[in-house]
């Protein structure tokens, strides 16, 4: 692309409409509430306190062991997704992206069909169908002899997190699933038609030709997955309350941040501890994302086709 | 079209992996939608069972449909997922094209600033957000809710779509320029088209969320006229938790209208993969 | 001047029409109680608005979840509605400190409300009142009196008798013997150690003191009831870590389990949905002959609105709240749910009259977790949720959960200030 001298107001145009929206609603609002981290309740309204909530967040072992506790748990969430959702994903798009599959289209509705679907819808029908006491997963396990394996999985402390985020996982396959797709799809024949020209077809075209081309696709799904996962809280509301039980085994950074800053039961709101967890989650997603910004993002090759 | 030859064994193979899957993907939607047809007995008797002329049973929306306006619910839905998705769409792609397609200072602080919005859970600023909306008298209208949701998705819009735009061939767009084409016409008579898949991936990410909110419908637009489906059906999810046969048949209705949105929508969807990529 | 004549009838008529309007004054009422809806629109409204031309009413409910966080947005916001349902003590006593709720200590209707019935929506020391009390709610056992009759068995009055009785429905197989879960943990607190512990901590006495410092939660009076719970494991049903409360609920309704430690919010749900007899009995004392206590928790109450801008109207209907014609029409239509008024209410229901029956023979209490005590970060009633449903499950004895709840009450908590 050449610069040219004069000045480029279609750059300001283009960008206008998305950065005014965007400022308004979010980043203003967003950022006065992070500002109350700040803050602490006085005797007469919100008084300064430096990096006081910081230092209680980290240094009160009341607040910071169920922030780390929070911290790994959300850890191991987003492993999780990583090694499950996103393999899955890739997989089932590369299986769909062969153009002579029949029913393609069919398999593809049906696979993004759990993504579309809310967390209520969610959460009631895996805790209906895991339940010990309906008996849907005991008596399927024992159709093939393996009801010894079935435990009440959600209310275990050794299983309940793994088996949220499997349910996550089921849920949001589709995301990667259909980017990939989309990614795969727009391909060039021409690029494979040369490498079938070098003898390089089926599974080794994927490896050698096609995974390159979309590792950019995928580094916008490890991306927008770490962010997702470690914003998630709505399923784990829908499907073990605000306690995030069994004693905090499901408790995730988003759960965390929700049941300070608004309060629930007899636990008054406390917008300034909340927003200090908040803006300690910002942190962390923040560090990711420039991790990937800058680390990763700029030194993905890209093909232009 | 390429000359890939595949194995009847792979083929196979393929299909019986997607053929698993597909029956996991569906299993909880069709234990749902069979159990809300079926007599409370039945339910916790025979969860797997098909409905018999026994066990069958029309209580739940029979409970459900006697409660609220849902073709109402549904048009604000519909309203509001649809508007907010055009501007999101429109905003979000000129923001990516200016993003990818000129260096100028700032390119990539501007870029990581559009991205602070998912980073943050937009709730917290829920209060500021209700003021704001208080203080122009957007409260109970479906603007509110519309503009929240275009800036939701303008950052998930601007980073999915500026990716997809540095893959488009820079000698088209010079070409282009060379015709004397304005820099406005480039990107909406050229680069847009062929971003297609990568709008359609965008609209159907953002539709989701936007449909599925119950957080903002509450707050900002809690009044019968202007209540969304989402909204409107939570309400007895909550009212009915023991009677199984209005939850059941509330959240089968509730599944209904966003199937057949998606459906719609992934039509355009694969239609705009299939005609975007660049044969 | 026909266009003129045309114009003005057509503005006369606007602002006739406006007028007409104006006089209506709607008023709209912030909820948790969704499942009430119905209630509020067939009846309690048409009688309100029967007696009182001019003011509607707009009963506006979210779910129990989100109510806090949603009416506080509202009210910071302020876009809330005119009338406010009340969280018993803190939660409602933030809103009031914080300028949010109206002072109604001269609210006519307030003298038909005892001093322990405002407790929960006054400020420490009594001295102002900032909701009308509608209901409490009362601890205590359902049981499937079917189920008693087929296995001879009897409403047991002491612990040991309880424990027998479980045991025999255990050891017959028929049903599992109680219905309760820990997958939501508040039941294990709400309907477990809040349930069966006034008991042992002699109701009121224990609660107060437990508030002066004089007792501690470490204390053996503190402890049994957590004892108990443990016990109470055999007998749930299998998988019980991972039953939820609605699960719960659905086995006892659909007959497959014999006892449902209680909340009496449940009386009007169940009633729909057992097709069997349902009998009720209050917790059990440790020996036999000694004095019971029952949990009669102040729940449910409504308030004002500071902002609102009919503060008239709504002090009619707040007064209309407070009289015995509310009283009477609520707990009839919500079984389960006992007026707080001095007034004495004839109740219909035979389940709910058992249960408010009670309290003539047993000293009432409220939860010991509500009043001051969870103030503070560790949160006793969050704690409690979480030590209840560990000791069922065996996951931490009896002595370390008192321990930790007593030290995480310590830890914020110094008595008589």
């Amino acid at each position: 692309m050449t610069d040219r001298p004069r000045r480029r107001w279609h750059i300001a145009v283009f960008l206008a409409p998305a950065v005014l929206v965007y400022t308004a609603i979010m980043i203003i609002p967003l950022f006065d509430t992070l500002r109350l981290a700040l803050f602490n309740k006085g005797d007469d309204g919100a008084v300064f306190v430096g990096l006081r909530n910081f230092a209680t967040l980290f240094g009160d072992p009341n607040w910071s062991r169920q922030f780390w506790n929070a911290l790994i748990n959300n850890c191991w969430f987003f492993v999780i997704h990583m090694l499950v959702q996103n393999p899955i994903g890739i997989a089932l798009a590369a299986i769909l992206s062969n153009p002579r599959l029949r029913f393609a289209g069919l398999y593809r509705t049906a696979i993004f069909v759990p993504t579309i679907l809310s967390f209520v819808i969610v959460g009631f029908a895996w805790k209906l169908i895991l339940s010990p006491i309906w008996g849907i997963a005991p008596n399927m396990l024992d159709a093939v002899g393996l009801k010894s394996l079935f435990s009440p999985w959600l209310g275990k402390e050794s299983s309940a997190l793994t088996t949220l985020a499997l349910i996550s996982v089921w849920q949001f396959v589709g995301i990667p699933m259909m980017l990939i797709y989309a990614a795969l799809l727009s391909i060039p024949d021409e690029v494979l038609e040369a490498a079938e020209c070098d003898g390089i077809t089926g599974w080794a075209a994927f490896w050698k030709i096609k995974l390159p081309l979309i590792l950019p696709s995928i580094g916008i799904i490890s991306i927008l997955t770490f962010v997702a996962n470690f914003n998630a809280f709505d399923l784990i509301y829908a499907a073990q309350g605000t306690l995030a039980g069994p004693d905090f085994s499901s408790d995730i950074l988003g759960t965390f941040l929700y049941r300070t800053f608004f309060g629930f039961q007899l636990q008054l709101g406390d917008p300034y501890m909340g927003s200090a967890i908040a803006s300690a989650m910002f942190g962390v997603i923040l560090i990711g994302v420039c991790l990937y910004l800058f680390g990763i993002q700029t030194r993905i090759r890209r093909y232009q086709f | 079209m390429s000359t890939a030859r595949s194995h009847p064994l792979n083929t196979a193979a393929a299909h019986a992996a997607l053929i698993i899957y597909t029956l996991i993907a569906l299993f909880p939607v069709f234990v749902i939608v069979v159990n809300s047809f079926k007599a409370r007995k039945a339910i916790f008797r025979e969860p797997l069972a098909l409905p018999d002329a026994e066990s069958f049973s029309l209580i739940g929306y029979q409970t459900v449909m006697k409660q609220g306006d849902f073709f109402g619910y549904f048009q604000n839905s519909m309203i509001v997922t649809v508007v907010a998705l055009f501007f999101i769409l429109l905003f979000g792609a000129m923001a990516a094209f200016a993003l990818a397609e000129y260096r100028f200072k700032g390119n990539t602080l501007m870029g990581l600033y559009l991205a602070l919005g998912i980073m943050i859970p937009i709730r917290i600023g829920t209060v500021a957000i209700l003021q704001m909306m208080v203080a122009t008298g957007l409260v109970n209208t479906l603007w509110a809710l519309i503009l929240v949701y275009t800036a939701q998705g303008l950052p998930l819009a601007v980073f999915i779509l500026s990716e997809f735009m540095r893959q488009v061939s820079d000698d088209l767009k010079n070409a282009g320029r060379i015709d004397g084409l304005s820099e406005y016409a480039i990107f909406f008579r050229l680069v847009l088209p062929l971003v297609r898949p990568a709008m359609a991936t965008v609209a159907v990410f953002n539709m989701i969320p936007i449909w599925n909110d119950l957080w903002f419908p509450l707050i900002l637009a809690p009044a019968e006229e202007v209540k969304t489906l989402t909204l409107g059906s939570q309400v007895f999810i909550g009212q009915f938790v023991t009677d199984w046969n209005a939850v059941l048949s509330a959240l089968s209705l509730a599944i209904l209208p966003v199937m057949v949105l998606y459906v719609i929508f992934s039509r355009q969807l694969i239609r705009g993969i299939t005609s975007g990529a660049v044969k | 001047m026909n266009y003129r004549t045309f114009t003005a009838t057509l503005l006369a008529s606007t602002l006739l029409a406006g007028s007409a309007m104006a006089q209506d004054v709607t008023l709209t009422i912030e909820s948790w109680r969704n499942d009430d809806l119905s209630i509020w629109q067939d009846q309690i409204i048409p009688a309100f608005e029967a007696s009182h031309p001019g003011i509607k009413l707009n009963f506006a409910p979210s779910a129990p979840a989100e109510y806090n966080a949603v009416l506080n947005s509202k009210l910071d916001a302020g876009s809330a509605g005119d009338l406010i349902t009340c969280r018993p003590f803190d939660a409602s006593l933030a809103l009031y400190d914080g300028g949010k709720l109206a002072d109604l200590t001269d609210l006519p209707g307030m003298a038909n409300f005892s001093d322990v019935a405002k407790s929960g929506w006054s400020t420490d020391d009594g001295s102002a009142t900032f909701c009308v009390p509608m209901a409490s709610v009362i601890h205590g056992f359902i049981y499937n009196k079917d189920a008693f009759a087929e296995l001879g068995l009897q409403e047991p009055k002491t612990v040991d008798e309880f424990f027998a009785v479980l045991d025999k429905i255990k050891e017959d197989g028929t049903y599992i013997p109680m219905a309760m879960g820990t997958n939501d943990q508040w039941e294990a607190a709400t309907m477990g150690y809040q349930n069966i512990g006034p008991n042992y901590w002699k109701g009121e006495d224990g609660r107060t003191a437990l508030i002066k410092g004089e007792q501690k939660l470490t204390d053996a009076d503190w402890v049994a009831p957590f004892e108990q719970l443990a016990r109470w494991k055999g007998y749930l049903g299998e998988g019980f870590e991972a039953q939820t409360y609605p699960d719960s609920q659905n086995l006892f309704t659909l007959g497959r389990a014999a006892i449902y430690p209680a909340g009496s919010w449940e009386i009007s749900g169940f009633n729909g949905l057992a097709d069997f007899e349902m009998g009720a009995f209050p917790p059990p004392v440790p020996n036999e002959g000694d004095e019971c206590y029952i949990s009669d928790h102040v729940d449910i109450a409504i308030g004002m609105n500071k902002a609102t801008e009919h503060p008239e109207e709504t002090r009619t209907f707040l007064d209309w709240v407070a009289s015995p014609e509310f009283a009477k029409l609520y707990a009839n239509a919500l079984p389960g749910f006992f007026p707080l008024s001095n007034e004495a209410v004839e109740l219909d229901d035979p389940l709910a009259q058992e249960f408010v029956s009670w309290r003539d023979e047993c000293k009432s209490t409220i939860r010991s977790t509500y009043q001051i005590l969870s103030r503070g970060t560790p949160n006793l009633e969050n704690e409690t949720w979480n030590a209840s449903a560990q000791v069922i499950k065996g996951e931490e004895s009896p002595q370390d959960a008192a321990a930790r709840l007593q030290q995480g009450l310590e830890s914020w908590y110094t008595p008589g200030q």
